[in-house]
């Protein structure tokens, strides 16, 4: 449905891109303070255009007959290679999409006026926020999509974004070689998405997003019927493109990347590797969960096993690391697996939804949570110039506001009410309980599990024992603090939002409630994992130690991140390169290489030994000529003859 | 009359004229009398041009008219290469051919 | 008559080509090449294209030979001696013209020629005139112009070509 009165949204990311344009093209000049205040000026434009947008959508004139709209704001044909083959770009607003357009520029604004603190002094400060525009328009620009091959356009541009803010510091080769490592990694994903996109629009014959998920189109019945290994054709499709939504989303066992991008700036983990781009996939998956409802319910409770599973795995091997960014990159990894458990479970009308609309909700939560514990970590590590958990301690009375802001984002992630990861939890785990038992003990599980890794952290940088800093740690400067304030703020009442009136999968509103025969279970072991952090880690013991002493290998093993990493470090060394590449490489320099330097050779040999013909001297060439033709003459006179 | 004549005489006179004119452009260095052995083989054909229409062609005048084209293209030709042989020899100093292999490998 | 002068005419020519390719002093050369072109006009003169004749003979005889002699007076000295010949250039070049021509010769004697039609020529300046002009069947008129065309842009490449370049 087209709808003139939003065309403006279409403003929100180009805003942001004319800003990554000026600042990148400019940066060089300007001083480096002016382009972070242009970058941010321009952001708080789409923030405010973001805030608009919602407001008119959600309170306004969203909903029609008490259904929300799908809007087409803005729609124009870009390439047309046939009749039905054509490809637009357009914006889509629904609640999902407008949500996360809330969401995206809430983290990046906080993140641009964090960074404007963080950053300070750094090498290279135009170029950090020319990409951070960059990122936040191709964010904006791939939930605004309103086709899949658009999507498919910005996820790519996401994904180069956040190679480059990876590689920020690219002298460091770690930094490097992580951001490659991410590069790849969700490349080899988008190889899936894209032939997923390509099976999917094929048999279709769309790429538009409402003919895709319209329940009654023609779209979702076609391609069902044909099978191709037991699955039908859109299941196959469905799975090719929730391998790409768990590349980007680090689904087991595409997640390795994600630990490692933390070698980033942390106001980049923040705003990409915890709040906006590493949900690009649960986004994804919401997106199409229509189709995936109808056309392809073996590929949904795929999802949900796959986003449980890594929810538990991730858990558990956060507990274990010891850099705090790592763990948080797990933790993230850990709810984004949750979110999809939570998308895997749902149903599609009325309250059979929650699950949808709960994870949804926790993606908005999440966001507020994640990117305030980041910049937390940021604030810590700002002061005392370390990553490692045990080289801090004690920092509780040095920086006063980080420790409360990261005490509520614990609270808020392990799920203690009334902060606002408590009630996405209950709906998640509500949702999960009356579709699949086995899914919900699991995530139960992983409740208690996430508030013993967050307070690990949590007790282990602000109580434990004090140490020797090479200088004292002090507060972060006010743009820090301010961010940290806000994003407190946010989290702390953002859980009160009523989601299910606003984010539904039928777009219909309905009333939920909190489940109290499941929350309480789950707030009684958040508090088991917050008191057993408590008693290891509140000051210096060697319980810690005896644990994992008593676990033995299983400890080893997660510490190792169960070896994942050498796993396909020996696929990728041992079998593919030196079975596979290695041979294709010998035959390529060798055969074919060879086949056309003797070409090049014979042909160069050869007119080396006839140039001397060419010796400029024209009576020569006369001569040549004439006894030429007095032979080709006798020769037509003899065969005259015959 | 001229009929005593065989056109054979004609063709042979006029072949010997023009390997004479050949063997003078293959072996004089100087460009002058190549140019000169170039003038031979062209009166040798315009003696042909003339003889064909003489003896078969009478009622109209063709190879007459060939042989004068001929003869207007000779003179542009060597007007044209005279040119090209004082520029060389102001280039140059020398209008020996075999040291003109400016064009060679 | 005709056959007694077309046998001196002839033995002109081929006497005095061989001269022209052959003589080592180049004014000389030039001299010999006057006569073989008068010699041909002599031919033309025997079958009786008059005005071909006197082109031929204007405009060879009187404008390429000295134009050529011309050009010889730039570049050489008048006394001056051309090099020998080497033998092994001349022999080889020889063999070449002399299979030639014994290519041609057997060629044009083994092939039955017809008898001659003994038509007159009309080759008054009138006729001449009017073919050289004429559009119709047997008119000249295009490679006239075309001819006239190509006289042209021989005159400005000529003096293009020979003019001084500054440096």
């Amino acid at each position: 449905m087209m709808n003139d009165s939003y065309s403006y949204t279409v403003a929100i990311p180009l805003i942001l891109f004319f800003s990554f344009l000026i600042i990148g093209l400019a940066g060089g000049k300007l001083k480096p303070i002016v382009s972070g205040i242009f970058g941010t000026f321009f952001l708080l434009i789409s923030t405010a255009l973001s805030y608009y947008t919602a407001y008119s959508y959600f309170f306004v004139d969203g909903k029609s007959n008490g259904v929300y709209q799908q809007l087409i704001a803005y729609d124009s044909l870009w390439l047309q290679f046939t009749d039905k083959l054509q490809i637009h770009v357009g914006v889509l607003l629904d609640p999902i999409s407008v949500m996360m357009l809330v969401v995206i520029t809430t983290v990046s604004l906080m993140v641009h006026i964090y960074s404007l603190g963080y950053m300070k002094g750094e090498v290279g400060f135009s170029r950090y926020y020319s990409f951070l525009s960059l990122f936040t328009f191709s964010m904006l620009g791939l939930v605004l999509s309103s086709n899949i091959f658009q999507t498919y356009i910005f996820w790519e541009l996401v994904g180069v974004s956040s190679y480059l803010l990876i590689g920020h510091y690219y002298e460091r080769p770690s930094a490097v070689a992580a951001s490659k490592k991410a590069f790849i990694v969700t490349r080899f994903a988008d190889m899936g998405f894209l032939v997923g996109i390509l099976l999917l629009s094929s048999f279709t014959g769309t790429f538009d997003f409402l003919k895709l998920t319209d329940p009654n189109g023609s779209a979702l019945t076609q391609g069902s019927a044909i099978s191709f290994l037991g699955l039908s054709v859109m299941t196959w499709s469905m799975l090719l493109v929730f391998m790409g939504a768990a590349g980007k989303s680090a689904m087991f066992p595409l997640h390795i990347w994600l630990p490692d991008a933390m070698e980033g700036p942390t106001p980049v983990s923040a705003l990409i590797h915890a709040a906006t781009m590493v949900v690009a996939g649960v986004y994804l998956v919401a997106r199409l969960f229509t189709v995936y409802f109808f056309a392809a319910p073996d590929a949904l409770i795929f999802i949900g096993y796959v986003g449980t599973f890594t929810s538990l795995f991730a858990a558990v091997i956060a507990c274990t690391q010891t850099d705090i960014k790592r763990v948080l990159a797990f933790s993230t990894i850990s709810q984004i697996g949750l979110m999809m458990g939570g998308l895997g479970v749902s149903g599609y009308s009325g309250p059979e939804g929650l699950g949808y609309t709960a994870s949804m909700f926790h993606l908005f939560n999440h966001a507020m949570f994640k990117a305030l514990l980041f910049l937390c970590a940021g604030s810590v590590i700002h002061a005392v110039h370390t990553n490692e958990l045990w080289d801090m301690g004690g920092l509780k009375k040095h920086l006063p506001v980080t420790h409360i802001a990261f005490l509520i984002g614990c609270l808020g992630i392990s799920g203690v009410p009334p902060l606002s990861g408590f009630f996405s939890k209950d709906e998640i785990l509500t949702a999960v309980f009356e579709k699949n038992k086995l899914l919900f003990y699991v995530q139960f599980l992983v409740a208690g599990v996430t508030a013993f890794y967050m307070f690990r952290l949590y007790f282990g940088i602000f109580w434990n024992k004090q140490r020797e800093y090479h200088t004292k740690p002090h507060e972060s400067p006010f743009s820090m603090l301010f961010a940290l304030i806000f994003l407190s703020i946010a989290s702390t009442f953002v859980g009160l939002i009523p989601f299910s009136e606003f984010v539904t999968p039928d777009l219909k509103p309905f009333t939920s409630h909190i489940h109290w025969a499941i929350a309480i279970p789950a707030i009684i072991i958040a508090v088991i994992g917050l008191v057993l952090a408590f008693v290891m880690y509140r000051k210096e013991s060697d319980l810690s130690g005896r644990l994992s002493g008593s676990l033995g290998i299983l400890y080893r093993a997660a510490y190792k991140k169960f070896y994942i990493d050498e796993i396909y470090l020996f696929i990728t060394k041992n079998v593919i390169f030196k079975h596979i590449s290695a041979p294709i490489a010998w035959f390529d320099r060798n055969v074919v290489d060879n086949t056309m330097n003797g070409i090049a050779a014979i042909t160069n040999f050869v007119s080396m030994r006839i140039r001397a013909f060419q010796s400029g001297q024209l009576q020569q060439y006369a001569y040549v000529m004439v006894s030429g033709l007095v032979i080709i003459v006798l020769v037509a006179l003899y065969f005259m003859k015959t | 009359m001229i009929e005593n004549i065989g056109i054979e005489q004609f063709l042979i006179l006029s072949t010997l004229m023009f390997f004479i004119g050949v063997y003078g452009f293959l072996v004089r260095k100087n460009l002058i009398t190549m140019l000169m052995s170039v003038e031979l083989i062209l009166n040798a054909v315009n003696i042909n041009f003339v003889a064909f229409n003489k003896y078969y062609y009478p009622e109209n005048l063709q190879g007459h008219f060939f042989a004068m084209f001929v003869i207007a293209i000779a003179a542009t030709e060597v007007a044209v290469a005279i040119a090209i042989i004082i520029s060389l020899y102001r280039k140059i100093r020398t209008i020996d051919v075999e040291q003109v292999d400016e064009m060679k490998y | 008559m005709e056959v007694v002068l077309f046998y001196i005419m002839a033995g002109l020519i081929l006497v005095f080509s061989v001269l022209t390719v052959t003589s080592r002093r180049i004014l000389r050369a030039a001299v010999y090449l006057l006569f073989v072109l008068i010699a041909a006009a002599g031919l033309f003169f025997i079958q009786q294209f008059a005005f071909l004749a006197a082109v031929q003979l204007t405009l060879y005889a009187g404008g390429i030979i000295v134009l050529i002699i011309f050009s010889v007076m730039l570049t050489s000295h008048v006394s001056e001696k051309l090099d020998a010949v080497s033998f092994k250039k001349a022999s080889f070049a020889l063999v070449a013209c002399i299979a030639g021509a014994v290519v041609c010769i057997s060629t044009i004697l083994s092939y039955p020629f017809p008898k001659p039609t003994n038509g007159e020529v009309d080759a008054s300046m009138k006729a001449i005139g009017t073919s050289l002009l004429g559009y119709k069947e047997n008119g000249f008129a295009l490679p006239f112009e075309v001819i006239s065309i190509l006289l042209l842009a021989a005159m400005l490449g000529a003096i293009i070509i020979a003019k001084r370049t500054e440096k």
